[in-house]
């Protein structure tokens, strides 16, 4: 993005008119954008080193200096939620990348009512996380669930699917890939469909077969929309909070326990703001990291425009 | 190329496309049609269940269309939860948290792009910053701010964390730039005031992204369950994600008819809505992407 700014002049009164109207218009999305978003950040960072005594409007605060950091970092419960976080994370990102990039390149080719299947695709993305889970947790029901019909097809005995840690954590995967997929099949096509139709073309003239044509255009043409999803994927899975709370609750024994569910947990379940506060500090180092990585790659390509 | 070779005018898409043997085709359209069944497959016992009477739905093996449908689950589930409230209060904080989305960003991206101010470019990087801060950390400060104000459990501490909108702002913000600026000047020319220009000019040709702005804004206010979930703490202010979750912890796992009618009462709006905007949702989504 291109941040053009004049030459300073000798403001004249019109300017000044301007320069209010610009206030009026901007203050109060950046009020609110104070107040909800900078504040409690800055309030966490102050939270993660301080202990809250009460909750509310009693509540005093002492200031305990790096203890809040050294009891998180110690605490067994949070170093599994690290290791699930990246687990989940892991799997539901190249589950969800593989699978979207193939359906995308099915959905590339000139099938009647392909505009009909994109939108199926797309239609888990937009329902809300709690009311689906619901649906998946009868599907998942090893007595009488759709998916103990349909694994008994193969021979197969249906797990206790929520109520086993090693299952349960799939299951979470099960229902977020479920829930995701359509978005990257969005964005993918949307990608395709921007390469140069010419590029195919002058490989096809050259006498590339159709693997090479996706190896040496296709790729290639794809790699901006690759790790754009890549990025927004990992942010979209380090934030997942609703689908974890209505199945599972972080449990079985933690099994399901990620960042933002273990924040909610410590902060609203048990009252302790000051490791919550240190858990929002972690997932925002996290997040500002990938983030800055995403813009530095809109930029690129705004400017290539 | 060779000169001597034919040169036989073939279509870029056949070449990419078309040219392959009716049998991989076919097995196009079949794996087209599995990934349709897989991802619709939820949905659809999602609503079959909701027309099913309690034994049946624990009928080993399953049945596939209700024996006897009934209507009976939805007013069962109606009357389970004070889902008429929970609608309500969706609807007034959806409503509000979608305008104020809108309209704040149109104002903004106004003033960015047409405005002349010293300090345009902090308060631009103040709104990309504030892209970088996911609501889900500022829940423990924000609960503090609004019990400190005493609006834990209002509409005002439902809606006003999600009334600001840094990406709404980017995202109009990138569309003013396109737009040709001749128009805004002849407007300027004719003596049209900045409101004026914003008004009659700037929101009707900025209408896709207001209506993309508008749209992501109404869909995740009313799917949002971590907030209003924390900030809530009575029936009468659960919005309808929270309540179809109260309905399920009450009914448990007794009876799954009336639990799938209360979670379709969650996602037919927003089903609705992307069948009537679908373009607008898909195109919104997809522009973000490949246009930045």
């Amino acid at each position: 993005m291109v941040i053009r700014s004049a030459p300073f002049r000798r403001p004249g009164a019109r300017e000044k008119g301007e320069w209010a109207l610009f206030a009026l218009l901007v203050s109060p999305n950046l009020f609110l954008l104070a107040a909800f978003t900078f504040w409690p950040m800055l309030l966490n960072i102050y939270l993660s080193f301080v202990e809250v005594i009460g909750f509310g409007d009693g509540a005093e605060t002492r200031w305990v200096g790096l203890a809040n950091y050294a009891s998180v970092f110690s605490d067994n419960v949070f170093r599994k939620v690290l290791g699930t976080t990246l687990v989940f994370t892991g799997a539901c990102v190249l589950a969800t990348l593989a699978l979207g990039l193939g359906l995308a390149l099915l959905l590339n080719q000139p099938l009647k009512w392909r505009n009909g299947a994109r939108a199926v695709l797309f239609t888990p993305n937009i329902l809300s996380g709690a009311a689906i889970s619901i649906v998946w947790i009868y599907i998942f029901d090893p007595r009488y669930g759709l998916l103990r019909e349909i694994l008994g097809w193969g021979g197969i005995a249906s797990p206790q699917w929520l109520n086993r840690p090693a299952w349960a954590i799939w299951a979470v995967v099960i229902v977020y890939v479920w829930k995701n997929l359509g978005y990257a099949v969005v964005i993918y096509l949307a990608g395709l469909q921007a390469i140069e139709k010419a590029l195919y073309e002058a490989a096809a003239i050259d006498g590339a077969d159709s693997w090479a044509r996706f190896r040496y255009v296709t790729l290639p043409g794809l790699s901006p929309i690759l790790f754009f999803l890549l990025v927004t994927s990992i942010l979209s899975c380090f934030q997942a909070f609703d689908i974890i709370r209505v199945m599972t609750q972080g449990g079985p024994i933690n099994s399901t326990n990620t960042l933002v569910y273990f924040l909610y947990e410590r902060g609203f379940e048990r009252n302790l703001p000051g490791p919550a506060g240190v858990v929002s500090v972690v997932l925002f180092v996290v997040m500002l990291i990938l983030t800055i990585l995403q813009l530095r790659f809109v930029e690129r390509r705004v400017s290539y425009t | 190329m060779q000169l001597d070779t034919p040169i036989t005018t073939v279509h870029p898409i056949q070449l990419v496309g078309q040219r392959r043997s009716p049998i991989l085709r076919i097995l196009g359209y079949l794996a087209m049609l599995l990934a349709v069944i897989v991802v619709g497959l939820p949905l659809y016992w999602m609503m079959v269940a909701s027309f099913k009477v309690s034994q049946e739905i624990y009928t080993v093996p399953p049945t596939w269309i209700p024996i006897a449908p009934t209507f009976e689950n939805y007013p069962e589930a109606w009357a389970a939860a004070p889902f008429t409230r929970y609608y309500m209060n969706s609807l007034i904080t959806t409503a509000l948290a979608s305008f104020s989305k809108m309209t704040l960003a149109l104002c903004t991206a106004y003033a960015l792009v047409f405005l002349r101010f010293p300090f345009k470019n902090v308060v631009l990087i103040l709104i990309l910053a504030a892209l970088m801060v996911p609501g889900q950390i500022t829940i423990v400060p924000n609960y503090l701010t609004m019990a400190k104000l005493g609006w834990v459990n209002t509409y005002q501490g439902i809606v006003l964390p999600n009334c600001a909108t840094a990406f709404g702002t980017f995202l109009l913000r990138q569309y003013f730039l396109t737009l040709p600026h001749e128009v805004f000047e002849a407007a300027e020319i004719d003596g049209a005031s900045h409101m004026r220009r914003l008004w009659s000019i700037g929101l009707p040709m900025a209408r896709p992204a207001v209506a993309t702005t508008g749209l992501f804004a109404v869909v995740s206010e009313w799917n949002d369950f971590l907030w209003p979930l924390v900030v809530t703490n009575t029936e009468e202010m659960r919005t309808l994600p929270i309540g179809v979750f109260r309905l399920f912890d009450q009914e448990g796992v007794q009876n799954w008819g009336v639990i799938m009618a209360g979670t379709i009462f969650v996602v037919l709006p927003v089903i609705l809505l992307f069948i009537w905007a679908q373009r607008y949702i898909v195109d919104g989504i997809a522009t973000g992407a490949v246009k930045g």
